[in-house]
């Protein structure tokens, strides 16, 4: 088993939710968070007239585990539905789960996701 | 005593209370979300703590019986002789009641405006008593001064005839605004600059909470200028026509909000590129600090002049102040200490004798304009002095500001042990059970 995290722009979150409930991939968590990559940040305008640079921007992390052979397709469903071309567009990390469990039945394992 | 002048002063009352809880949102908006209880509960509770002083002495040595043109006696302390059925010295036709309790909700409002220049670090204990004793020493002098019968700055004249300076303040420009922003400068020095200023970021956590405030504080200070007709038509003249209406006085309000609004928008505009929402709303505070003392007096096409002149004047203000790197947290001293001091000389050009009986420079009467400046002046040093005095004296005895500590893990949860806004189940509290 695999777990996905990955980081996408807030206004794609919906598009990418739906595409991974098409493929089967229904179970996932989200988290807001803010960072910072590569994309610069924007500017606020102060009330008067200081300015404050932000480079922390909003994100959605998208958290679902999946089994071993779905792990490549659900990264690319991912990828098609998050991508937009512009720097900003995210990051997906894997990693691999030594266990899950459902909490209703006890099944463990593949039988779990 | 007259049905109309008091239903209107009653409301007046009211809208001037209702800008003590604006002046919270907006200045809680514009805090760090760990402090916004914090900052809130230092304007929300005057409305306690000052109300008490003034029925209790504050309303007597303010506006009580004068001595020597400095202070009011203790004639009307625990509100003796100040009758809900009969007229009072000050206005003919509203009961004294009516008079005492409009002047306490300035007496309110007027500390509030200083918290904003020790936002995020006041040590509430030590504020309390700051804010006491700035009333009953800085406040209630000054507003005897300029509004007291034989203040020596005002021109309500003594039994004998004897009358002030004449400094021109309807509502407040000098005993308010400037007043509370001189306090504000010397407050924001002593206290000292918030820990990471100029390092870390501190924006407003809720503009929404600022534009509530400042929409607030514009429709209270129809009360605020309007009633300070102290009726709702106004002074009769002996041809049978009316100065110092209450309708200017609403209109010119009006007027230099907007203006003002407009002016801080589009100066904003100019230099940042974008236009922001946090300086329309400051914008239009300082549209109405600067109209305050004008109200009386001035057009409404001056009140134009003057709100488009507070919108500019206040913007560079504020932009100077952080380019000296004074930690005035919320901009008191740019917006009332500025705004308040263009708007006591703004009378002095724009007054117009149809409006107000009296003229100012821009209709001929170039003596007015100097009785203006001595007013600003005074105030600005009395108020500096006192305040600093007080200030000096409290930091040597209780301390200022609040620990280090508690100034990084915010006022709400230090000071009051409060968390304003608790959205998901593992933040909130269980209840701690007797052993």
């Amino acid at each position: 088993m695999n777990k996905i995290e990955a980081i996408v722009r807030p206004e794609r979150l919906e598009v990418v939710k739906e595409a991974l409930a098409s493929a089967g991939f229904v179970g996932l968590n989200i988290v807001s968070v803010t960072g910072r990559g590569i994309q610069k940040g924007i500017v606020h305008a102060g009330r008067g007239g200081e300015e404050y640079r932000v480079d922390m921007l909003p994100k959605s992390k998208i958290e679902l585990v999946v089994k071993d052979p779905d792990t490549q397709r659900a990264v690319d469903v991912i990828i098609n539905a998050a991508r937009t071309g512009a720097i900003g567009d995210g990051k997906i990390f894997v990693s691999p789960v030594s266990q899950a469990i459902r909490v209703r039945t006890g099944e463990q394992g593949d039988a779990a996701l | 005593m007259d049905t109309g002048d008091t239903a209107w002063m009653l409301v007046s009352c009211a809208l001037v209370m209702l800008m003590t809880p604006g002046l919270a949102l907006f200045y809680g908006g514009l805090a760090r979300s760990k402090n916004v209880l914090g900052t809130i509960m230092q304007s929300f509770i005057m409305l306690g703590v000052i109300t008490l002083q003034f029925i209790i002495f504050g309303f007597s040595i303010a506006f009580g019986p004068d001595q020597g043109g400095l202070i009011g006696n203790f004639d009307w302390i625990f509100l003796k002789d100040v009758s809900p059925s009969e007229p009072g010295p000050y206005a003919a036709t509203i009961p004294a009641q009516t008079y005492m309790i409009f002047q306490l909700m300035f007496a309110v409002i007027t500390p509030a405006l200083i918290t904003g220049a020790f936002a995020e670090r006041a040590k509430f204990s030590t504020f309390l008593v700051f804010m006491l004793l700035w009333a009953t020493f800085v406040y209630d002098p000054v507003a005897h001064w300029v509004w007291g019968i034989g203040g020596w700055l005002g021109g309500f004249a003594e039994a004998d005839g004897q009358v002030g300076l004449k400094a021109l303040d309807f509502a407040g420009g000098t005993v308010v605004h400037i007043n509370a922003g001189m306090a504000a400068l010397v407050a924001a020095i002593m206290y000292g600059k918030r820990h990471g200023y100029g390092r870390e970021p501190m924006e407003p956590h809720d503009v929404t909470m600022v534009v509530i405030g400042a929409a607030l504080l514009w429709f209270g200070w129809f009360g605020f200028n309007a009633g300070s007709a102290l009726g709702s038509l106004g002074l009769a003249t002996e041809d049978g026509g009316f100065i110092l209406t209450a309708s200017n006085a609403f209109v010119v309000t009006h007027v230099a909000a907007g203006a003002a609004a407009v002016s801080w928008t589009a100066i904003s505009w100019l230099i940042t590129a974008k236009p922001s929402v946090v300086g329309a709303a400051a914008g239009a505070v300082a549209g109405l600090v600067a109209i305050t003392p004008a109200a009386g007096f001035v057009s409404p096409m001056a009140a134009m002049a003057i709100g488009l002149g507070a919108g500019a004047l206040c913007y560079i203000a504020v932009r100077m102040r952080a380019k000296f790197g004074l930690d005035d947290s919320l901009d008191v001293v740019g917006v009332h200490g500025v705004g308040g001091a263009w708007g006591a000389i703004a009378t002095g050009l724009f007054a117009a004798a149809a409006y107000g009986g009296v003229d100012g420079l821009f209709f001929g009467n170039a003596e007015q304009l100097g009785k203006q400046v001595i007013a600003i002046a005074v105030t600005m040093v009395y108020s500096g002095v006192v305040t600093f005095v007080i200030l000096k004296v409290l930091d040597m005895t209780m301390g200022l500001r609040v620990k280090e500590e508690d100034e990084l893990t915010g006022l709400d949860v230090s000071q009051h042990g409060e968390r304003a806004y608790q959205f998901e189940e593992g933040y909130a509290g269980i209840p701690v059970t007797p052993e």
